[in-house]
């Protein structure tokens, strides 16, 4: 360490928040920025507080959001679930005791966590982000470091705004060159996990480099942080930019006046420096990509649209061949079957992956003049109220409706189903969201993962589908159509 | 083993730390056939399981369902990073072991059903019969779990270097307090 030719973004983070070095035996303590809290891992984090008789010590660096069980419809109405409305009762209780700021089901400033903190400006480059929530690593591309903890570790920060953790090792993600029109940070993230795995990224914090990256929007930097776990890292990072500052630049929470220029002036210097090297890198051509979608039971069981689903035999590794096929059991897909092929029941669009408004105006560019396919649903669920209202703004509810989709309250919905939006068993989707894990969506329901655009595609066609398979005569093509076939890196 | 399959969404609505063996292994365990099904099996306090334990979602539910169950170690080449902290934090012992060693466990497990896996965490070792294998685990955890102590007990015998960390930080970084119009 100590020899290093200067120090990656995520090693500045970390030194800058080091309250005590832990000397070997010891983790380091490390200093907690911003604290974000929600319904289903909180309770039992105040209940603690409340048996030690422990405040909350920085509850103005803490903020709470109601996401996971919200309704999605009729929020006016007192949640139907009993123990989903305790548990949303429970917060509001707590919140109130220990005087934390709270965005109740309705409220203009509700909706999912992880879309909450970065529009209202609370998310900054350089900052510590915690949350009891693994999807925490969305707040990566602010060059913040930000990563899910556990309850234990919900309490330990609302008691003490701090934690003890061991330093993380690094990872270079390095996308570069190009991405060909339709394709997306979705696929981008999908990508890098087919190729690293849902294991490769554990004890690693990923920074997210290169020409492909530095080009996305806030946005889309966010779809691909977000997704960082799925790979088994904590976090994932990407250094901030001109286009991080725009971002920040008129939200509520953001330093104004002369603070702005003295936090721009120390966010310019969180880079990797040059000579700095990462414990291990990958490269992607962001060229070579097409649009992604998943096939199996985890995230990192993905390819190319234009394939077809693989056949388990020829897998070489037995591990990998033995989750394939489980998958695929599972999954009800037979090997060689085109991805164009399979047909869904439900398209969601929306979660903290991609649940926000740059999403909501992909997919509703697909849709326009389009019609979602008989026997087809589609849920539309903005990531939380700000969006809802920005696309009614834009008209895009219409183009919703007009297809047929239902427009609906902002939550983390079908994304995993604490609410009623779920899958029905043997259920088939196409979904925007991050996991694809058995029964994630609603028991015995089968997800693939896709970008916002595949998404609505999907709903048209009724097939897992691109925006390019809408245009005229497509379908003819598509026919004799497995002479494209890309390869994934 | 994702925590979904650990414990799906659904059984998190609890507002307690108990009462989630319910939802422990749901969807498996509607399958008779499923291990945990099998008698001598169902009483485990021990759990041998593959690669990648507890990946995905944050949830510290899954480390307490398995407690609730009655597990009280689980060994696997590897756990997700969130889940081993997770699971030191409750005194539910996380014992990674090789790939063998594990698959020798099983071996041993299904050819003698009921066969006695002692854990020993003073030597970080595992036995069961007359196989004996290391296991790797974290020397701070190790040490809490074997003294039973409180984190934030730990943590507040720095109470003065938090003080004085945050009274440098910069007065521009963001509070949550409401800002007016804003």
């Amino acid at each position: 360490m100590a020899t290093k030719q200067g120090r990656t973004l995520p090693e500045k983070v970390w030194d800058a928040h080091v309250v005590r070095h832990g000397d070997g035996a010891e983790p380091d303590l490390l200093y907690i920025d911003l604290h974000l809290v929600h319904e289903v891992t909180s309770p039992q984090a105040f209940d603690g507080l409340r048996l030690d008789g422990r405040p909350v010590r920085r509850p103005d660096l803490t903020i709470a959001t109601e996401d996971h069980n919200v309704p999605t419809v009729d929020i006016e109405l007192p949640i139907a679930d009993p123990v989903s409305r305790t548990q949303v009762d429970t917060l509001r209780r707590n919140c109130e005791e220990f005087g934390v700021r709270l965005h109740p089901m309705g409220d203009a400033e509700q909706g999912i966590v992880h879309v909450v903190g970065p529009q209202l400006g609370l998310t900054q480059p350089g900052m510590t982000v915690v949350c009891g929530d693994s999807h925490t690593s969305t707040h990566g591309a602010f060059g913040a470091l930000a990563f899910g903890i556990g309850t234990s570790e919900v309490e330990h920060v609302l008691a003490t705004q701090t934690l003890p953790l061991r330093p993380f090792k690094t990872m270079a993600i390095n996308v570069d060159g190009e991405l060909r029109p339709g394709v997306t940070a979705k696929d981008i993230i999908l990508a890098v996990i087919a190729k690293i795995g849902t294991g490769g990224g554990q004890g690693y914090v990923l920074e997210y480099r290169g020409t492909a990256i530095e080009s996305l929007s806030m946005e889309a930097r966010m779809t691909i942080c977000n997704m960082s776990i799925e790979a088994g890292a904590r976090a994932g990072m990407v250094a901030p930019d001109d286009v991080t500052f725009d971002y920040l630049a008129s939200r509520p929470h953001a330093p104004s006046g002369a603070d702005w220029d003295t936090a721009v002036a120390e966010w310019r210097a969180l880079r990797t420096d040059s000579g700095a090297s990462f414990d291990a890198e990958v490269h992607i051509d962001a060229s070579s990509l097409t649009p992604f979608v998943t096939w199996g039971t985890n995230p990192g069981q993905g390819l190319p649209l234009a394939e077809s689903v693989p056949d388990p035999e020829a897998i070489a590794d037995e591990g990998a061949r033995f989750a394939a096929e489980k998958a695929l059991s599972y999954m009800d897909l037979q090997p060689g079957t085109p991805l164009r092929e399979i047909a869904v029941d439900t398209v969601f669009l929306g979660s903290c992956t991609n649940g926000r408004i740059e999403d909501l105006r992909a997919a509703a560019g697909v849709l326009r003049g389009h019609q979602v396919a008989d026997g087809v649903r589609m849920l539309v669920v903005p990531g939380s109220m700000r969006v809802r209202q920005a696309a009614e703004a834009e008209g895009l509810h219409q183009v919703f409706q007009e297809a047929g989709a239902e427009w609906r309250q902002a939550g983390c919905s079908m994304c995993l189903g604490m609410n009623p939006d779920q899958l029905a068993p043997g259920e088939r989707s196409a979904s925007t969201s991050n996991r694809n894990f058995e029964g994630r969506q609603g028991k015995g329901g089968r997800t693939h993962l896709v970008s916002p655009l595949v998404a609505a595609a999907t709903a048209v066609r009724g097939k897992l589908s691109s925006p390019e398979d809408l245009l005229a005569g497509a379908e003819s093509q598509l026919a004799g159509a497995s002479a494209g076939v890309e390869d994934a890196d | 083993m994702d925590t979904d399959q650990i414990i799906p969404a659904v059984y998190l609505k609890r507002v307690s730390r108990t009462g989630f063996e319910d939802g422990l292994f749901a969807a498996w365990r509607a399958d008779e056939h499923f291990v945990l099904n099998q008698k001598p099996y169902a009483a485990g306090s021990v759990l041998v399981a593959g690669q990648d334990f507890g990946t995905g979602s944050s949830r510290e539910h899954a480390v307490w369902a398995l407690m609730n169950y009655g597990f009280r170690v689980v060994i696997s080449p590897r756990f997700a990073d969130i889940f081993r902290g997770n699971a030191g934090k409750q005194g539910l012992l996380a014992a990674e072991c090789t790939q063998s060693d594990v698959e020798q466990l099983w071996k041993i497990l299904e050819n003698e059903p009921g066969t006695e896996v002692s854990v020993d965490l003073e030597e970080k070792v595992v036995r069961a019969k007359d196989f004996q294998a290391p296991f790797g685990i974290d020397d701070y955890t190790r040490w809490r779990l074997l003294e039973g102590l409180d984190d934030i007990a730990l943590t507040l015998r720095y109470a003065t270097d938090i003080d004085t960390f945050e009274s440098g930080r910069p007065v521009w970084k963001p509070k949550t307090t409401p800002i007016a119009g804003g």
